[in-house]
């Protein structure tokens, strides 16, 4: 029996460079911006002052009256409530009747809830107790009980949880069906999409709701992000901080936002006569089971990821067109995944174009696979490749073509997109264009 | 489509009633419990001040000797499945690279690592309260109030520079595949309660596609640190009657239930291709035949009031396990002791497998162990697939009365023997929304 194939019939996104899928686009293929100081908390002390937010955020501008009965969702969820909104109209499924809802499902990677940082330092500091512990201090739970139960709320508390997004969104959509949430740092979303197609080739859901979402623009995850030195600090120059592939790269910049897809079996999708964007061909997944704090230095893990996808997919790389880089803009990731690339792609690695639009957008930590993809949609659709901005400073570590600064026109048949998160998780999907 | 066979060849537990499968087997047979008053932390301050606490966790004794370092930037989540890791590996005879190490298998390995895989459900990881607290209290102002300017200027560097790694979900999961050297397909569900089901659930998947021919999976959680019970609290979860008498403070389906109580643990399972287990002479605990999984569509709050998700979850893995209610032999229930999701998995259930759900045995372990968050579906797994290789179910202790509205066949008082060729274990998340249900099947030797 045939294998049932999976294919995108719908897309939305919230990013830092806006929500339209069009016209965030066109903003990438011009090589605009999103990074700008940070607004939502005062980051001016900070290593890093600067990141990519999602701007002037409104759910009811998505969900008119329904953004009501969300109103309590944390960021992220609202995020992926706005996008999986747009990409379910995308699909044209609110004109859809005879959806089955036992048969459609969610598949996420949504990142936790931002913690409700001011409550929680205040009752942190004001139940520490400094005299104790020989003058070393130690937490007096009691006094600290005592503060955090008047200060944190139970419904924010509920919220942070990683489910929720996926919660919020299955009562949205009706979506009885199987629904998971997959956290691998900044791999999640492309293993989540990838996961659900393996999903929907068994027959677990005719239709997911899949992508990603996260917010980690709050004290904790840029603290947390400057403790690991893996953000840039480029805070004068802000701008151009976000600099993949090329020699002065100096570290990430945090981005925000949520990338949704809905995920349909191709059979599905033809007879209610769905536009098909485009098809899910292979995916990979892999542990480099080496450090949780580096790559392993062959980039065995994202090798044998890029292997099995293409594998997956029947896709020689040869055939291969365009590759959405994780391109980070950290040391480590660049050189290693350009050394990756080159382990699988051998000769062919230099003829394919390589780009990241982390360059533009930041990263989306958990989100990041999933507005990547999209991108990826489009390259196949209007056969042009969004570039690598920032890129002045040719590094012998990243011999590849990184599409700098400048989109371009290139006929896209096949697409494959990287994801690599801490602790040496590694995801790829090859997207491919339906034929006819 | 054929579809590759897979059982279940490992079990690690990490449980208050006991480190190790057969520990905590034994100890819920003879009717122990691990719910007691909270040593780890003062609880005086909070309503329910009883828990499931782990004692005896030794990492060191989980890891090889170079990696003992790693442990500073485990939160206590990490730890019990770096333990459940080990516990799991040796038991299904596994040479893993940390057994070898250890010097406790010889080698070579009997492993292929890039086809073991992991699939490990986690909590969203409290962080480390004191160690946080400590740090925020250096950026406090002349008022004494916490300055997020003073944080970013020097407060911050009070943390380790790794801190951030401690809390990552996927850590559990890093840790682990790096301690054992497994290199396959390997994945973190973050689904509360739900979590460990879905990544069993998934592993099966993975092996029985053929992704890999063996995953280690299941998930660990710790909900016992003062943001762990103050969460619970607020959300008005636990039981608040039974300080003066831990044991019985949690009682899954019984008449006067009033809530849960917060614990820790965690239970990682070796699921496996059956041609590989039976190539390297492997002891089969039993098949793993079934998955299903749903979504609440109502509220992301609370359970539906008639389980509807339940069922339609229930329905979903036995046919996929291609039985039918006549065959179930055990209902392993997730129960967490609340009255609301009690109510709603007994009517779940009910409705699932009609008017024979009264009578098949039902097994309830929260009052010993509590609830274990993203690591309680794994335990329970765990424990029905020991319930269905031994032919006997350990009781829910603390129930006296079983709830007539609940209307199951819980086995309470002492343990009995049951013939059971089928078992089928329930997990949702408290909120979320999530269900999942696995199917187990009993292989004649």
């Amino acid at each position: 029996m045939e294998r049932r194939r999976v294919v995108i019939t719908g897309m939305g996104w919230i990013t830092p460079l806006g929500d339209d899928i069009e016209v965030v686009w066109k903003r990438l293929l011009n090589g605009d911006s999103g990074v700008a100081p940070t607004t939502l908390f005062d980051a001016s002390t900070f290593p890093t002052t600067f990141s990519a937010e999602v701007k002037k955020f409104d759910l009811a501008k998505y969900l008119g009256p329904d953004a009501k009965r969300h109103s309590t969702a944390s960021r992220n969820s609202q995020f992926a409530l706005a996008a999986a909104k747009i990409a379910w109209g995308d699909a044209g499924l609110e004109e859809c009747t005879n959806l089955d809802p036992a048969r459609v499902g969610i598949y996420l990677g949504g990142g936790e809830g931002p913690i409700d940082f001011d409550n929680f330092a205040a009752a942190a500091v004001q139940g520490w107790d400094a005299a104790a512990n020989g003058g070393r201090g130690d937490l007096d739970a009691v006094k600290w009980a005592e503060v955090a139960v008047q200060r944190l709320d139970a419904t924010r508390e509920f919220e942070q949880d990683p489910n929720m997004a996926a919660g919020h969104i299955a009562c949205q959509f009706n979506a009885q069906g199987p629904t998971f949430n997959t956290l691998t740092a900044c791999a999640a979303s492309t293993q989540a999409m990838g996961e659900a197609t393996n999903l929907i080739r068994r027959g677990d859901a005719d239709v997911i709701i899949s992508g990603g979402t996260h917010s980690m623009i709050h004290p904790f995850g840029v603290t947390g992000f400057n403790r690991l030195t893996a953000l840039s600090t480029r805070n004068d120059s802000c701008l151009t901080a976000s600099r993949p592939f090329d020699r002065t790269r100096d570290g990430f910049v945090l981005g925000e936002g949520a990338g949704i897809v809905i995920l349909e079996e191709y059979e599905h999708a033809r007879r209610r006569g769905a536009r098909i964007l485009a098809e899910i061909a292979g995916f990979g997944s892999t542990a480099d089971a080496f450090r949780v704090t580096d790559i392993h230095e062959d980039g065995r893990g994202g090798i044998a990821a890029m292997r099995l996808a293409l594998e997956d997919a029947g896709v020689k790389p040869e055939a291969i067109d365009y590759i959405s880089a994780h391109g980070t803009g950290t040391e480590e990731n660049d050189k290693i995944e350009s050394l990756a690339i080159q382990g699988v792609f051998k000769e062919f690695a230099i003829k394919v174009p390589v780009s990241s639009i982390k360059s533009m957008m930041g990263h989306l930590i958990a989100a990041a696979g999933a507005v990547e993809l999209i991108t990826c949609v489009l390259a196949i659709r209007d056969g042009v490749l969004p570039p690598t901005t920032n890129y002045a400073n040719p590094d012998l570590n990243c011999p590849l073509d990184y599409v700098p600064n400048k989109a371009r026109k290139a006929t896209v048949d096949a697409a494959l997109s990287n994801s690599f998160g801490f602790g040496g998780q590694n995801d790829t999907i090859v997207l491919t264009r339906i034929a006819g | 489509m054929s579809s590759r066979r897979v059982v279940i060849t490992g079990l690690g537990l990490v449980t208050p009633v006991g480190i190790g499968a057969e520990t905590a087997w034994k100890a819920l047979l003879e009717g122990k419990c691990g719910i007691r008053r909270i040593r780890a932390f003062d609880p005086s301050r909070f309503d329910s001040q009883v828990g499931g606490e782990i004692e005896g966790l030794n990492v060191a004794g989980a890891v090889p000797k170079a990696y003992r370092k790693s442990a500073k930037i485990m939160a206590r989540d990490i730890e019990i499945a770096v333990v459940a890791a080990y516990e799991a590996a040796k038991d299904a005879g596994l040479k893993t690279r940390c057994l070898i190490e250890r010097g406790e298998a010889t080698g070579p390995s009997n492993l292929d690592p890039t086809r073991f895989g992991a699939n490990i459900g986690a909590g969203l990881i409290c962080a480390d309260l004191t160690e946080l607290a400590g740090a925020l209290y250096t950026a406090v102002d002349e008022r004494g109030q916490f300055s997020l300017r003073k944080w970013g200027v020097d407060g911050m560097k009070n943390l380790t520079p790794l801190w951030l790694l401690k809390f990552l979900p996927n850590m559990l999961s890093c840790h682990v595949t790096i301690v054992h050297d497994a290199q396959a397909p390997s994945n973190t569900i973050t689904c509360a309660e739900a979590a460990s089901h879905l990544a069993i659930g998934e592993a099966f998947r993975t092996v029985a596609r053929g992704s890999a021919d063996i995953c280690i999976c299941g998930g660990a959680e710790s909900k016992l640190n003062p943001m762990g019970l103050m969460r619970q609290s607020l959300l008005k979860r636990l039981s608040l009657t039974h300080n003066d008498d831990p044991a019985s403070a949690c009682r899954p389906f019984d008449a006067d239930r009033d809530g849960s109580v917060i614990s820790e643990g965690g239970g990682l399972l070796i699921v496996e291709e059956l041609e590989h287990a039976r190539q390297r002479g492997a002891r089969i605990y039993c098949e793993l035949v079934g998955f299903g999984a749903s979504t609440n569509t109502q509220s992301w709050l609370a359970p539906e009031p008639e389980g509807k998700g339940i069922a339609l979850a229930i329905r979903k893995a036995l046919q996929d396990a291609k039985v039918t209610a006549n065959d179930v032999g055990l209902i392993a229930t997730s129960g967490p002791g609340t009255v609301a999701h009690d109510l709603s998995e007994a009517r779940g259930i009910r409705a699932a497998l009609g008017d024979k759900a009264g009578s098949i045995p039902a097994l309830a372990i929260k009052g010993a162990i509590g609830n274990n968050g993203a690591g309680s579906g794994a335990i329970d797994l765990a424990i029905a697939a020991l319930c269905v290789r031994h032919q006997i179910i350990p009781p829910a202790t603390s129930t006296k009365k079983v709830d007539p509205a609940c209307g199951l066949n819980l086995v309470v008082g002492k343990p009995i023997e049951a013939k059971t060729g089928i078992a089928v274990s329930v997990a949702y998340a408290l909120g979320g929304g999530q269900n999942a249900v696995l199917v187990l099947k009993r292989m004649e030797d």
